[in-house]
């Protein structure tokens, strides 16, 4: 196509024409921002300088303050304390290690801090690095002074868990520690403080199954900061929520007099209200102080804990599963009643021993005890009394009557390592070994021993629904924030109530008859009266040729291979308030060890205070004294200011 | 061939092209460039390997690419136009399907050896597009509503694919880019106040629409224009990085802190320091007589350009040239606006400077044609 010249010419103009404009257009949008730029960095130049200077913004997150830990009266186990730590922040630092440095020569700094701040600075994290923990109010005061020498570095307060009953609550209440990277796979979205550093979490016990409850959620605020690292001014600030409070069922001052009372005995023992389920004291001895592990226990100090032979760490209380002995009479007797085997007043004829398929079983007493009813065979242990009325009843209905009254199952607890137990019946061994179960085996279980496992909280458990005729269940919290947490129902036990007395007379007469195994443990008091039953469970086989040569007693054995003594009991007998189980590992017998420790107990949580020296019978009342003057209890209340919220 | 319109004397042939090259142009361009270099090396903190070579590397080849398509007659270009619009076109079409999501924005299609963004072709292609149309077009005819329909459906069509992306940025660039040639072509005044007028109302309509169903626009590009508009209730949320960017342009002063000792870059305040946001660092080292200076040399590129497209009888030609211009300078005026804080953060790179491989072949190419314009221009 050829266009006419003067077409071109008039198009090549307009074109000229309009590129004018659209070049003046452009001139005058760069002489705007010609005009912007000088505004900007001529005149505002120093108002924005100013700026530049402030500006450093960072966030910083605030730890919320743990929930307390109380007793039932509100009396502290755990609390939070303030302490100051000397904090660097890289980013501010500039050259770290040299900040370090030039800190250590202001205050006394350890290597091994130093190393770790160092080796945490490599890792480039934004949050800033604790250089020290725990530090004196002079040091720190030494570091706000040389600030400017020490870029980055802060000094700053900071809460940590302190637990003022120290040894009384360490294996209920547990302990908090860092957070390690296991913690942290634990959780599906973790809660970004918990990589703060420093950060502590429940490790074990009510620490660890109430942490949720107890950590709270963390605040942050966003901080301008200047060029050394100071904060100039606040932007904004969201406060966390602290964590809430736990008031425990536990007795603080009950559960101070059972641990004392435990003393250096490899030993757990347990007080439970036998109505609502609470438990009052539940202690497992020798214990530990927790406060080492929120500090940092050292290696020395954690060796010294794992090789004790008595275990100090382990919660014997619900983590240990014991043979019950002739504590779990009461079930082979409630198990053969309710099956019909027997009535209240079958009479057993005890020889000695009890024969059946082509072996012998003894019963503790030699000579036998001759013609025993279901009354007298509790009083005085009778064991043959036993495999004659668990052969009848069968091992299914023993177990059956065990599992009622708690036995051979976890209790749901804020607890760590709560132990199942264990209550054998015949599908049980068949799964468990592939083999048949025999009469023999039922035989064994009549007395606590052979397969049957329990834990003191289960005997608990067991003593309370035997006092109450009811299924308590064991409460340990008793409430969150101030709002009480609902005592479980507790439905009558599906047991004959005569039968029920009738077992609760058998042990009214182990602690009050003459012939009884803790008569000696008795409370002379009437309105206190206690009922019980002693055990002496075996952790070694008697052999034939050893029974032949006359058994060894426990005072000749190796400490780790004599008995185990527990005792189980409830009081007042006319209307039961508590239960207590008491088991003292390789203690030798039941009615000389545990009994007169479980009345001390018991007696105290029945008591205001020290339990009062009428309640014992008049002739013990002098060697009681003493002994009650030598306990090394608590002063009345741990030293305050230490222990506040903070 | 409308070349024949021309009396023509003489036409640069074989090697003889390179004297006929616009070398003030190339040598602005390098200098430009350099300047990036420089501000790429700061901001990754002395390091040359993090961000400058590369882009050095890339400059190379986008001379390389410049200079052959300098070297290509320009009505070559003019017949090429066509196929640019409607591969450039499938290619968002495409991307829109099957691109690849980068920084929530799905831009890319992934050619193996880089990363290319449709719509950065668009942005010249629209332009070639657009100047082939009008050179086709009687010139009597310009401003008829028919022949002025079809150019503005060319534009729009690319432009909605494009803010579809989402990339506000780039679509502005190529209406805009489009309707300057309209403009430079003689479409009649009338229109582009009616374009005008619709926008203010378009404008109108997508506040209004805020919250509604029917809303126009992303909640994300909601928040730039509120913070656009009132960068200080939000310091530290989206109105982070308009302040943060004032603060550093600002802090420059006349002469600035000197190169490499830029706090706020280096203390990562700024965001997209060394894309969007480069400019800050070359105001805050260099003051305002550096930033002052870059402008300049946008400004002697611009004008080079529109001498370039005046000086030339072919319509075709002018009109490639004034539209590339347009849209080089929207670049660089759109980035400096959002850097001081005079628009909203829209996403638009600084041209030549900001570290991007995609954008500067394109421009580089781009800058071919114009060369390419101004060789084989009538004589």
């Amino acid at each position: 196509m050829r266009r006419s010249a003067r077409d071109t010419e008039e198009s090549a103009r307009r074109i000229s024409r309009r590129a004018l404009f659209l070049g003046g257009s452009m001139a005058a949008v760069v002489a705007v921002l010609g005009a912007r730029m000088r505004y900007m960095q001529v005149e505002k130049a120093d108002e924005f300088r100013l700026l530049a200077e402030d500006n450093r913004i960072s966030i910083r997150l605030i730890p919320p303050a743990r929930g307390l830990i109380q007793d039932r009266n509100g009396k502290l186990i755990a609390g939070n304390e303030q302490n100051y730590r000397v904090v660097i922040s890289r980013e501010d630092a500039g050259d770290v290690s040299d900040v370090l440095h030039r800190l250590a020569g202001i205050v006394p700094i350890s290597a091994e801090d130093l190393d770790r701040a160092l080796k945490e600075a490599k890792r480039r994290s934004p949050l800033p690095i604790i250089v020290s923990d725990r530090m004196p109010w002079e040091d720190v005061s030494k570091v706000a002074l040389n600030a400017p020498a020490l870029p980055g570095v802060s000094p700053e307060v900071g809460l940590s868990r302190i637990y003022p009953r120290d040894t009384d609550f360490a294996h209920v209440v547990g302990y908090v520690g860092p957070v390690s990277e296991a913690d942290l796979a634990r959780v599906d979205n973790p809660d970004p403080i918990l990589t703060a550093p420093k950060f502590q979490i429940g490790k074990i016990g009510v620490e660890t199954w109430m942490e949720d409850t107890l950590r709270g959620q963390a605040g942050h605020r966003r901080v301008e900061v200047n060029v050394t690292g100071r904060v100039m001014r606040e932007l904004d600030r969201q406060e966390g929520e602290p964590g809430a409070d736990i008031r425990l069922t536990l007795d603080a001052d009950v559960q101070n007099f059972v641990q004392a009372r435990l003393g250096d005995e490899s030993a757990a023992a347990v007080v439970m209200d036998v109505q609502t389920g609470d438990i009052i004291a539940i202690a497992s001895a020798p214990s530990f102080d927790p406060n080492l592990f929120v500090r940092g226990i050292s290696h020395k100090d954690y060796n010294a804990l794992t090789e004790n032979d008595h275990r100090p760490l382990a919660n014997k209380s619900v983590q240990g599963a014991y043979p019950p002995g002739s504590t779990f009479k009461m079930v082979t007797a409630l198990a053969a009643l309710q099956a019909g085997a027997i009535t209240t007043s079958t009479a057993v004829r005890c020889p000695g021993y009890f024969e059946i398929a082509g072996r012998r079983f003894h019963c503790w007493k030699g000579g036998g005890h001759g013609s025993v009813t279901l009354d007298r065979s509790l009083a005085e242990s009778c064991d043959v009394f036993y495999y004659d009325v668990a052969v009848k009843a069968g091992i299914d209905k023993m177990a059956e009557m065990g599992r009622m009254l708690g036995l051979g199952q976890r209790h749901d607890l804020p607890m760590s390592a709560i132990t199942e137990g264990n209550m054998p019946d015949k599908a049980w061994k068949t799964a468990r070994y592939g083999q048949e179960w025999r009469v023999g085996d039922t035989v064994n279980a009549a007395i606590g021993q052979g397969y049957v496992l329990t834990s003191p909280l289960q005997l608990a458990v067991m003593t309370a629904r035997i006092a109450s005729g009811r299924s308590v269940v064991p409460r340990l919290i008793h409430s969150i924030d101030g709002k009480e947490v609902p005592v479980a129902e507790a439905a009558p036990l599906p047991i004959e109530p005569a039968h029920l007395r009738a077992v609760r007379e058998g042990m009214f007469a182990v602690n009050n008859s003459q012939r009884g195994t803790a008569y000696a443990s008795r409370i002379d008091d009437k309105s206190l009266r206690m009922a019980g039953k002693t055990g002496t469970s075996q952790v070694r086989n008697i052999s034939t040729a050893e029974r032949a040569r006359g058994v060894i007693g426990n005072a000749q054995l190796p400490w780790n291979r004599r008995d185990h003594a527990l005792f189980v009991g409830f009081a007042p007998y006319d209307a039961p308030r508590y239960a207590v189980v008491v088991v003292v590992e390789h203690g030798g017998g039941g009615s000389a060890v545990a009994a007169p420790v479980a009345r001390d107990i018991i007696l105290r949580a029945l008591s205001d205070g020290m339990p009062p020296l009428t309640a014992y019978p008049a002739a013990q009342r002098n060697r009681i004294e003493s002994q009650q003057k030598d306990l090394p209890l608590r002063a009345a209340d741990p030293p305050g200011p230490a222990a506040s919220r903070a | 061939m409308s070349f024949l319109e021309y009396r023509i004397k003489f036409v640069p042939t074989g090697p003889r092209k390179i004297l006929y090259i616009n070398w003030a142009l190339v040598v602005l361009l390098i200098a430009v460039a350099s300047v990036g270099f420089l501000m790429l090396y700061s901001v990754a903190g002395g390091r040359i390997d993090v961000w400058a070579e590369p882009q050095m590397k890339r400059f190379g080849l986008g001379l390389a690419v410049m200079f052959i398509v300098a070297f290509v007659p320009v009505w070559f270009w003019r017949n090429m136009a066509g196929v640019a619009y409607v591969v450039s076109l499938a290619l968002l079409v495409v991307v829109e399907f099957f691109g690849h999501v980068g920084m929530g924005a799905q831009r890319w299609i992934n050619l193996g050896f880089m990363m290319l963004q449709p719509s950065e072709l668009m942005k010249v292609a629209i332009v070639m597009m657009l100047a082939a149309y009008y050179d086709w077009l009687d010139v009597k005819k310009v401003s008829r509503p028919l022949w002025v329909l079809i150019p503005v459906l060319l534009i729009l069509i690319p432009t909605g694919l494009i803010v579809v992306q989402p990339d506000l940025g780039t679509s502005i660039l190529v209406m805009v880019g489009g309707a300057v040639v309209m403009f430079c072509a003689g479409v009649s005044w009338i229109y582009f106040g009616v374009v005008i007028a619709a926008g203010v109302g378009m404008v109108a309509a997508v506040l209004a629409s805020r919250g509604t169903p029917w809303q126009l626009l992303q909640d994300y590009q909601y928040r730039r224009i509120d913070t656009f508009l009132d960068p200080s209730n939000d310091p530290l949320g989206a109105g982070y990085h308009i302040s943060q960017a004032k603060i550093a342009l600002g802090s420059g002063g006349w002469t600035g802190r000197g190169f490499m000792q830029g706090t706020q870059s280096r203390l990562n305040f700024l965001p997209e320091k060394h894309t969007d946001f480069i400019f800050t660092t070359l105001a805050e080292e260099f003051g305002f007589v550096g930033a002052f200076s870059l402008l300049v040399l946008y400004a002697m590129i611009l004008g080079f350009c529109i001498v370039s497209a005046i000086q030339n009888k072919d319509r075709f030609a002018s009109l490639l040239t004034l539209g590339i211009a347009a849209t080089f300078f929207l670049y660089f005026a759109i980035n400096m606006l959002m850097v001081m804080g005079l628009a909203p953060v829209v996403g638009v790179p600084l041209p030549l400077v900001s570290y991007g491989g995609s954008s500067m072949l394109v421009l580089l190419a781009a800058f071919g044609l114009v060369q390419s314009a101004h060789i084989h221009r009538p004589r």
